[in-house]
């Protein structure tokens, strides 16, 4: 007889260990089957590792720069890569003992190992195809392991993966995805990366800052290609500074590896090609959902494009079977899943949800400088024939920016001219990324350019730009 | 500070009234505790009595008016010291769509039923309870321009009271000259967003339209004042129970169907009904010797059981035949003239739940064929196993609720039938024959007739070809 539970979570990232905690909190007897590691690609191998290898370059970043603090420094600063690499890792390791350590305080069973749903309802897990490596090893105490599971709700929540371009597979030696990039025994000295999505610059921007030469290959004319274009370009011309290469509209035809070493051929836009040869090059040219294996074709699940096709509240097109997170779609992101699947098990709880407006999610890049934003482009917004009032307002007006010492950057906001509704906000700067939610907040209450105006704003902060530039876009700015 | 006199609740599930009466007028002084209005609601009229002391300054919404939201601005009472002409004066730029002070006192009766406007003989208690909710709406001050100011706009115009929705929603809702008031919220806590407000101009709802309006329907409803009322919120209705008295059991799909099939046919067809009395002796003599007759199988079942209700089944299906301008199904371009007699058979489900299965040609079919038929369709039913052509479709039905001993009843419609024969019990009544008192075996049969389709006299001859066949049973099976 199959252990039964009201709701089996396949995948344990920050989509699938949250529905967990959320199913648990609704008094579902839930259990979550994880095959590698407890808090997923984000936790172990995404978000939180480039996060304390950014952190380790920031500081790195200041020490070359004492002087402009008024500090000095005994001789040469430096790094040892092992322990910028092991303090990533060991974030991590915290991490995803915590993870672990959640789910069992909410009572959530962890089977370990790979789902295959064999039919709505029942889940066959098998031994993980792939050993146990840092930050999940030993796999965590008390885990169920191989065997027949019965749920009335399976959730799907397996997350993706690198995509990987004809001619450039990663072979973990010189051409590397993300994992590898992650953790590598000494850092290049030089470095191609292809992709300027979240992914490639911020581990373009990490190794610039660390010494390597960086040559970043984005095919579409802007980098970060889903932001603001007067954004991104602003954050180009801070990189193109720190003396990173930036070509755009150019595509890595042909890859070539050496004994230490890869060229790559690289023809841009008029169709003229040039060579150039680094010691590694990181493809980052997006992700594709893991979809296989878990017998979705066989339960004629409806997919497309790749991904699971839900209802926007997490079901898809077979009774008792959903999906959360990267394989229910873009944008790929941690915070989406998280949202998603507390969407999902309240649904299936019977509770009133909506389906997320996926306009409302904002997005985080880690380079240097940061960048933030969240709805409407100012393109996007006149493409939907939005008449918009944009206001911008420069790092260098603020106070809080100058003494930081950090004065590159701008806040700039969009809004509806006939309603007042902010249908977009976007920002590149020092600490942007932790300012971003005070507008998600402030869109999701729905308030106008009025109450934004009213708000008052903590003096000295980083956070008064934000209201500056929501009064530059009706004409009342005082900074600038 | 003027005093903003508001719609109030008198119950828990009040969501608008109509404002019967004014019992005072502008410029009246006001004592805590005097009746000022009246207040009609679907059950009872009653009355609003004065919180605060002063001048009636300003009647905003005159009286007669219907639906008037609760916690609407519906008066201003000018405070000590104020001057009432300033407060009306100020009152009136916030609410826009109000009488001008002038009329306001000449505004009569006229749209109040008399009959409810008495009815202030509402219990003494209900209107005791009341009056505390009355005191918490009424003594909301508003943040009024101050006596004799030129009049600011306020966010909340005409409501009075605090409208529970997102700045955007308010904003759009201002330009598109919607009132809040009107808009059901779907965020959290009910509160009115954006796409509400969006839902609510594309579906023409919600005009500030504070005055009745004449209502198209004929006057089945004497009280049919309000414009296509909705239902009471589900959350209105909870109310009226104590939380934990009851169970909440989710709607199936087939209580769902019934419920919005059921109500279209009520709210669309307009039906009326036709009731005769049938003996039935004959009948039921005929049943006994056709199921007498049935030969038995090995097991000593015999090989069909007619009912009373499988010959009224046949009946309606011949009258049908004899009276093929009622076996017609309205549609908005034509009348759809069956050739076929397809009867439907309401069978009821264990616990609550109704299907109608279908007994196609039934004119065509023998007894013991509809019998074995809808011995068939009743087993299948209530395993919920029928088809979807075992149940769709059909040009009449019929519903028997004779074997709970029910005498006589009228059926809703099942669209895109035109008519329904509900059927009662049969009984031994005394009946006149000749001029004297005899003991008979009676049945009463009303007919619902969907009037777009089938006009009375066609529905009578219908109704008297079914008593005929039904009296003259014999007549069935030639």
């Amino acid at each position: 007889m199959a252990e039964t539970y009201d709701v089996i979570i396949i995948g344990g990232g920050p989509g699938g260990y949250v529905t967990a905690i959320r199913a648990a909190q609704l008094g579902f007897k839930t259990a979550v089957v994880e095959r590698e590691h407890l808090g997923g690609i984000c936790l172990n191998w995404g978000c939180i590792p480039t996060k304390a290898l950014l952190r380790s370059a920031e500081i790195y970043h200041y020490m070359q720069h004492p002087q402009a603090y008024g500090l000095t420094l005994q001789g040469q600063p430096g790094f040892d890569p092992a322990a910028v690499v092991k303090r990533s890792r060991n974030v991590s390791a915290q991490l995803n003992q915590g993870v672990g350590f959640l789910l069992k305080k909410n009572k959530v069973d962890v089977i370990w190992g790979e789902a295959f749903i064999t039919k709505p309802g029942e889940v066959k897990v098998s031994a993980p195809k792939k050993p146990a490596v840092q930050p999940q090893n030993p796999v965590p105490k008390g885990v169920k392991g191989e065997g027949t599971y019965a749920a009335k709700h399976i959730i799907v929540a397996t997350g993706a993966r690198p995509r990987v371009l004809p001619g450039i597979e990663p072979d973990g030696k010189l051409i590397w995805t993300y994992f590898e990039a992650m953790k590598p025994d000494a850092f290049p000295k030089s470095l191609i990366v292809i992709g300027s999505g979240a992914i490639g610059i911020e581990f373009a921007s990490f190794y610039r800052t660390m010494g390597a030469e960086v040559t970043v290959v984005e095919v579409l004319p802007q980098i970060l290609p889903v932001e603001d274009a007067e954004i991104a370009a602003l954050a180009r011309k801070r990189f193109e500074k720190q003396g990173m290469k930036i070509l755009s509209g150019a595509k890595v035809t042909k890859v070539e590896k050496g004994a230490n070493s890869v060229t790559a051929t690289i023809q841009d836009e008029k169709g003229a090609t040039q060579t150039l040869t680094a010691e590694r090059l990181i493809s980052a040219v997006g992700v594709v959902c893991n979809t296989e294996n878990l017998g979705l074709e066989g339960l004629g699940v409806k997919m497309d494009r790749g991904s699971i096709v839900t209802d926007g509240l997490g079901r898809t097109n077979v009774p008792g079977i959903y999906a959360i997170g990267d394989v229910a779609g873009p944008p790929m992101l941690a915070h989406k899943a998280e949202h998603e699947g507390v969407i999902c098990i309240e649904t299936i709880k019977g509770l009133h949800t909506h389906a997320m407006d996926k306009l409302k999610i904002p997005g985080c890049t880690y380079c240097n400088p940061q960048v933030a934003s969240v709805g409407l482009t100012e393109a996007k917004a006149k493409e939907q024939g939005y008449q918009v009032k944009v206001g911008r307002f420069p790092f260098v007006g603020n106070g809080k920016a100058i003494a930081l010492g950090e004065p590159d950057g701008l806040v700039k906001t969009i809004f509806d001219a006939k309603t007042g509704k902010l249908l977009g906000a976007h920002m590149v700067g020092a600490e942007v990324t932790e300012l971003i939610q005070g507008y998600v907040v402030a869109m999701n209450l729905e308030t106008t350019e009025e109450e934004l105006i009213h708000a008052v704003f903590p003096h000295p902060t980083l956070s008064e730009m934000m209201h500056e530039s929501v009064l530059d876009a009706y004409g009342r700015v005082i900074h600038v | 500070m003027p005093i903003n006199i508001l719609m109030p609740a008198l119950s828990p599930t009040m969501e608008k009234g109509n404002l019967a009466k004014w019992l005072k007028k502008e410029g009246d002084a006001i004592k805590a505790g005097d009746v000022i209005a009246e207040i009609e609601t679907d059950k009872a009229t009653m009355e609003v009595e004065a919180v605060d002391e002063g001048v009636l300054a300003k009647i905003v919404v005159p009286e007669g008016t219907a639906d008037v939201p609760v916690n609407e601005l519906i008066a201003l009472i000018a405070g000590d010291g104020e001057d009432p002409k300033a407060v009306a004066a100020g009152g009136a730029a916030s609410a826009p769509g109000a009488k001008s002070p002038q009329n306001a006192p000449d505004v009569v009766t006229a749209a109040a039923p008399p009959a409810a406007a008495q009815a202030a003989a509402a219990p003494q208690s209900e209107a005791a309870a009341a009056a505390p909710e009355s005191h918490s709406a009424a003594s909301f001050t508003a943040a009024a321009p101050a006596a004799g100011a030129p009049a600011a706009p306020s966010p909340q115009t005409a409501e009075g009271a605090r409208v529970f929705a997102s700045p955007l929603a308010k904003r759009i809702a201002k330009e598109a000259g919607l009132d809040l008031g009107r808009i059901q919220g779907s965020g959290p806590h009910g509160r009115i967003v954006e796409r509400d407000v969006r839902a609510a101009m594309e579906g023409g709802a919600a005009k500030a339209a504070p005055a009745a309006q004449p209502t198209a329907a004929p006057a089945a409803a004497p009280a049919a004042r309000a414009p296509a009322p909705t239902p009471a919120s589900d959350e209105a209705v909870k109310k009226l129970f104590e939380p934990g008295s009851y169970e909440e059991i989710p709607h199936d799909n087939m209580r769902k169907t019934i419920a919005r099939r059921l109500t279209e046919a009520r709210q669309t067809v307009p039906q009326f009904y036709l009731t005769v009395d049938c003996e039935i002796d004959a009948l039921l003599k005929l049943r006994e010797q056709v199921n007498g007759s049935a030969p038995k199988g090995k097991d000593g079942a015999p090989a069909w059981k007619v009912s009373v209700n499988d010959m009224v089944i046949k009946a309606l299906a011949m009258a049908l035949m004899r009276v093929p301008d009622a076996n017609v199904t309205w549609t908005e371009g034509a009348m759809l003239k069956h050739k076929h007699a397809d009867v439907g058979v309401a069978v009821a489900l264990p616990g609550n739940g109704l299907i109608t299965p279908i007994i196609r040609k039934a004119e065509e079919k023998t007894l013991s064929a509809i019998a074995k038929a809808m011995k068939d369709f009743a087993v299948r039913a209530k395993d919920r196993k029928l088809k979807p052509e075992e149940y769709q479709g059909g040009t009449t039905a019929v519903s028997n609720l004779g074997m709970f001993g029910i005498k006589d009843f009228t059926a809703v419609i099942n669209p895109p039938h035109s008519t329904i024969l509900a059927v009662g019990a049969g009984e031994q009544r005394a009946v006149v024959r000749k001029g004297e008192l005899a003991v008979a075996t009676v049945m009463s049969i009303t007919m619902s007739c969907d009037h777009r389709s089938v006009d009375g006299a066609l529905g009578a001859q219908l109704i008297s070809a079914v008593k005929e066949f039904i009296e003259n049973p014999m007549s069935m099976l030639v």
